[in-house]
């Protein structure tokens, strides 16, 4: 099987100028959302309690809602996520100090609501100990189960937030320098530049679905703009190989050329990267779905950035065969004893 | 020309052995277990428990299948495994009674949990299964911020009442001692006095910063302390902190319990199993409380058992100090003890050092002066139980800082030093983070984790068998392999598995198997070219790794980045993300390079086609028309 028959280089540079447009529009259209509309951080960023619930039939969301505002939160969040058995509640942080017994009091009041009481029991399951709160009403029906409780004091949100900026600029320069090293310093800033305009396009699709940025989002998004440098670096060898081998080609004609051959690899193993990433989508649930989503959008862009801005950049910083092709004699292409 | 030496080919065979050896670990069932720890300070979990453990069992007729010591220190716990829940019940039961005298205080604790079945070869190989993060197995995790600059203030408060009794003990006059944020500020009427009071200083506290400032016509010494003294006060109070934890938690038979350090004044705890936050944060609130009092001296000592306990005195009898008649009058409390440590005397014998704070130095001295000879009692009070850890005699008149000699060993010195300590309030925390997984829902994410993956991986490599046929199954092969090693490498280094780390083991293999389309793209573009079968996988090969190592060096930095910078999650993604890279790179270059030799390059000259998929060329069609 073959899916790339491609019997002449694709002038991929001429429109090279048109490609740039549409990232600008694009790149606009992101920073123009993360402005106006903004991220949705979750509650590791922000701080405050983060409960799912689960109740064995569909449940009464205004009910919970009038519950948490009748203890004292002013604007408790209540969705549904799956199942309209599991539900989400987000309760932003409280000033009081005692912001770390926001989530028993809140699961009090919703049993209470719901005619239970929370009891502690103490359960030996399949030879081991779980202890839990349980709620239950009189004929010991469960009525509504904790199943996970989130809660993040205000103090470590900035923190993350800072991390997180160190962790990118760490990667920003560590690129640059290592591609720099390794190849030129035009194909490195290229490069780190039209890997960052991924990394801005997928914030904007963040801010514009109000999807909500935890801290495994970020560690996708600077996965993925790890794996997207991978791309323009495959595709830089090729340019400096053809430079190499190709004596008469124009600029243009060698960027083209080393698109055009590497296509067919950068295709197929997006492909397989994003079979993955797929199966994450699917089968992952809700706690990976905005991974495998940052990773989805990161990996498609991730194409067209590389192929089309990394190249086209490198193009119009003006990158040359000298550039590449140092007067130092390199390491000889053929195999074997040479006459 | 593809043929790799013997010792490839048996580093390989070697290479897959270990994988599936310290994979296997993880695949064993699981087997009902008893977990025996202590919550108690005086008490110690020791190889002489083990035994005890074990001779309980088969007194009691439900003998284990194998009791071992597990932990260290203060996460020493025994072990015991059994064939069925039913035997598990039985010898919990026979346990409690067995090795606790008091049902109501007891002196060990049993928990119920199960344990891997891995074989006892696979355990001295140290081939272990891999841990499961909260939100695979379900239980609480908190986040505790010492309030670092409560324990500065407290040591401040010390010092300030270290240096007004050093100046008074050797006669330097003073107009004034004030605090004001972390300085303590010295007024002087002449400058002589003043260094005078800076000599005597500097050569008894060696952790001070002293400095001269005048404000009108006083002269001032500012005391503050050096900056390695501030951290290492910061520092002993998170660990004492810790210590204390540790032996809280045990107390609630948690099994496998983390307490860690993180960063300068945080501590992690993780709870598994435990899904009441209530109870576990109400036990980890708690500390222990320690008192001073006197020995009651009109008892003789060796008849405290028989004789008559004075109106205003009590008798104890557990610990080390113990059997002692003690006043009920409290000298001292844990709070004025502001570090102890375990040191040597002037005669290299080991000793614990004792600094106090506040007006302890004062309290203790008047009581000390008029006592010299007699001896004092250091008392542990515990869920309302007393212990007597040790009764010193009192040698002569003491101040805010004094020793304890006449321990023994330096190991009996730090016991003591940890004992007086963990009475201590050595610093306030706060919860900042706090985590509850359920354990149905850590159950879900297993097998949310545990699909992905192998669907991923199940269409990847139907892909690249229908894309590259023979290509493809040595690429499949060597993603298979890859996955091997990553889980191998996890389980040796016994990192915490987390649903982030599932996560970034599926993302490695979806990024892994770009060095197999490289190499298989390679070998196509060289047939194209009209190479040689042999030569195609040659410089296919050769051509291809120098891109594929370019290209895993960028997701290396991203991973490095992730690990310094990452903290919980990521940090679980950032490790696997980079072991993943580095296992990636031998298995697809390394391996399937090993395979691809096997199958073509023992046949040398003789293959005349390679089964990597469609070869298509340009002119060929075209021709055929």
């Amino acid at each position: 099987m073959e899916f790339f028959k491609i019997k002449r280089d694709i002038p991929f540079m001429r429109h090279a100028l048109i490609f740039n447009v549409i990232s600008a529009l694009t790149f606009v259209a992101a920073v123009f959302f993360l402005i106006t509309k903004q991220l949705h951080f979750s509650v590791e960023f922000t701080g405050g309690t983060v409960m799912e619930l689960r109740y064995p039939h569909a449940a009464d969301q205004e009910k919970i809602r009038a519950t948490l505002r009748s203890i004292g939160h002013e604007a408790p969040e209540v969705a549904s996520f799956g199942t309209a058995q599991d539900i989400m509640l987000r309760l932003p942080p409280v000033k009081t100090a005692a912001g770390a017994t926001v989530s028993s009091e809140a699961f009090k009041a919703v049993c209470a609501s719901e005619g239970g009481s929370p009891k502690q029991i103490n359960v030996m399951e399949k030879g081991q100990q779980i202890e839990r709160t349980s709620c239950a009403n009189a004929a010991g029906a469960e009525l509504v189960t904790l199943q996970r409780v989130d809660f993040v004091g205000p103090q470590v949100g900035d923190e993350l937030a800072e991390s997180g900026l160190h962790a990118l600029i760490m990667v920003v320069v560590g690129v640059v320098i290592y591609l720099a090293v390794r190849f030129e310093w035009k194909f490195a800033v290229a490069a780190i530049l039209a890997n960052l305009h991924d990394v801005v396009i997928i914030l904007g699709f963040f801010a514009f679905f109000q999807w909500e940025f935890s801290l495994t989002v970020l560690a996708a998004i600077l996965a993925v703009l790890g794996y997207s440098v991978n791309e323009s670096v495959v595709i830089f060898d090729r340019i400096r190989e053809t430079f190499r081998k190709q004596r008469k080609m124009s600029v243009t004609e060698v960027i083209d050329h080393a698109i055009t051959s590497t296509i067919s690899r950068t295709i197929i193993t997006h492909a397989s990267t994003q079979m993955m990433v797929l199966s994450m989508l699917f089968f992952g649930g809700p706690s990976l779905h905005y991974f495998a989503m940052a990773l989805t959008i990161g990996i498609c862009f991730g194409i067209y950035s590389s192929v089309f801005v990394a190249a086209a950049l490198a193009m119009w910083f003006g990158v040359k065969r000298e550039d590449l092709i140092k007067p130092v004699k390199e390491k000889d292409e053929t195999d074997g004893a040479v006459v | 020309m593809n043929r790799y030496p013997v010792w490839k080919y048996i580093l390989i065979a070697v290479a897959l052995l270990l994988g599936a050896l310290y994979t296997a670990p993880n695949y064993f069932g699981e087997s009902p277990a008893l977990q025996v720890t202590t919550g108690k300070t005086a008490v110690k979990i020791t190889s002489d428990t083990t035994a005890r453990v074990a001779d309980a069992l088969k007194r009691e007729g439900v003998p284990a299948n194998q009791v071992s010591l597990e932990g260290s220190g203060n996460s020493a716990a025994v072990r015991a495994r059994f064939d069925s829940t039913d035997a598990q019940f039985k010898a919990k039961l026979a346990l409690e009674r067995q090795l606790n005298r008091d049902a109501t205080d007891p002196d060990y604790i049993v928990t119920v949990n199960l344990v891997k079945n891995t074989p006892a070869w696979m355990q001295a190989l140290h081939a272990l299964p891999m841990n499961l993060g909260l939100d695979l197995r379900g239980g609480v995790h908190f986040l505790l911020q010492v309030d670092a600059k409560a324990v500065l203030e407290t040591k401040i408060k010390g010092t300030q009442a270290s240096v007004r009794s050093i100046l008074r003990d050797k006669n330097v006059r003073h107009a004034g001692i004030e605090r004001s944020g972390n300085t303590v500020e010295v007024t002087f009427r002449d400058a002589e006095t003043r260094n005078a009071a800076r000599n005597v200083l500097s050569s008894q506290i060696q952790d001070l910063q002293l400095a001269d400032a005048a404000d009108g016509s006083d002269l001032k010494l500012l005391v503050t302390l050096k900056p390695a003294a501030l951290q290492r006060t910061v520092e002993e109070g998170v660990n004492q902190n810790i210590t204390t934890l540790s032996k809280r938690i045990n107390e609630l038979g948690v099994t496998e319990p983390v307490i860690q350090r993180q960063g300068a004044d945080r501590i992690v705890v993780q709870l598994p199993g435990v899904q009441d936050v209530a109870r576990a944060k109400d036990i980890i609130g708690r500390t222990a409380t320690l008192e001073m009092r006197m020995v009651d001296s009109t008892v003789t000592p060796g008849t405290e058992l028989s004789a008559a306990i004075p109106l205003n005195s009590e008798l104890f009898t557990e610990g080390r100090g113990a059997p002692v008649v003690v006043s009920k009058d409290i000298i001292l409390t844990g709070d004025y003890i502001s570090s102890a440590v375990a040191t040597f005397d002037q005669n290299q014998q080991p000793a614990v050092s004792i600094d106090l704070n506040g007006d302890g130095g004062r309290k203790i001295r008047l009581v000390t002066r008029e006592n010299i000879g007699k001896r004092m009692a250091v008392l542990l009070k515990e869920k309302g139980k007393y212990t007597v850890p040790t009764a010193p005699t009192i040698q002569g008149e003491l101040g805010s800082t004094f020793q304890i000699t006449g321990i023994g060993s330096i190991q009996d010195a730090n016991e003591l030093a940890l004992l007086l300590r963990s009475g201590a309030l050595s610093a306030p925390m706060e919860f900042i983070e706090e985590r509850v997984v359920g354990p149905q829902l850590g159950a879900e994410n297993i097998s949310r984790g545990l699909h992905s993956t192998l669907w991923g991986f199940v269409a990847i490599a139907v892909f690249m068998i229908i894309y590259y046929h023979m290509f493809g199954v040595f690429s499949a092969v060597a993603l298979a392999a890859n996955v091997l090693f990553l889980l191998a490498l996890l389980s040796m280094l016994q990192a915490t598995l987390t649903l982030p780390g599932i996560a970034a083991i599926a993302l490695a293999l979806g990024m892994a198997i770009d060095a197999n389309v490289l190499i298989n793209e390679r070998v196509r573009e060289e047939l194209r070219a009209g190479a040689t079968p042999q030569q195609a996988i040659t410089n296919g090969f050769s051509h291809a790794w120098d891109t594929i190592f370019d290209s895993n060096v960028t997701t290396l930095i991203v991973g490095l980045a992730l690990l310094i910078f990452g903290t919980g999650a990521v940090r679980g993604f950032a490790v696997v993300h980079t072991l993943g890279i580095l296992t990636s790179m031998f298995s697809a270059v390394f391996v399937s390079r090993g395979f691809v030799n096997l199958w073509y390059g023992r046949r040398g000259k003789k293959v005349a086609k390679l089964s990597v998929g469609t070869v298509w060329t340009p002119g060929l069609p075209a021709e055929k028309k």
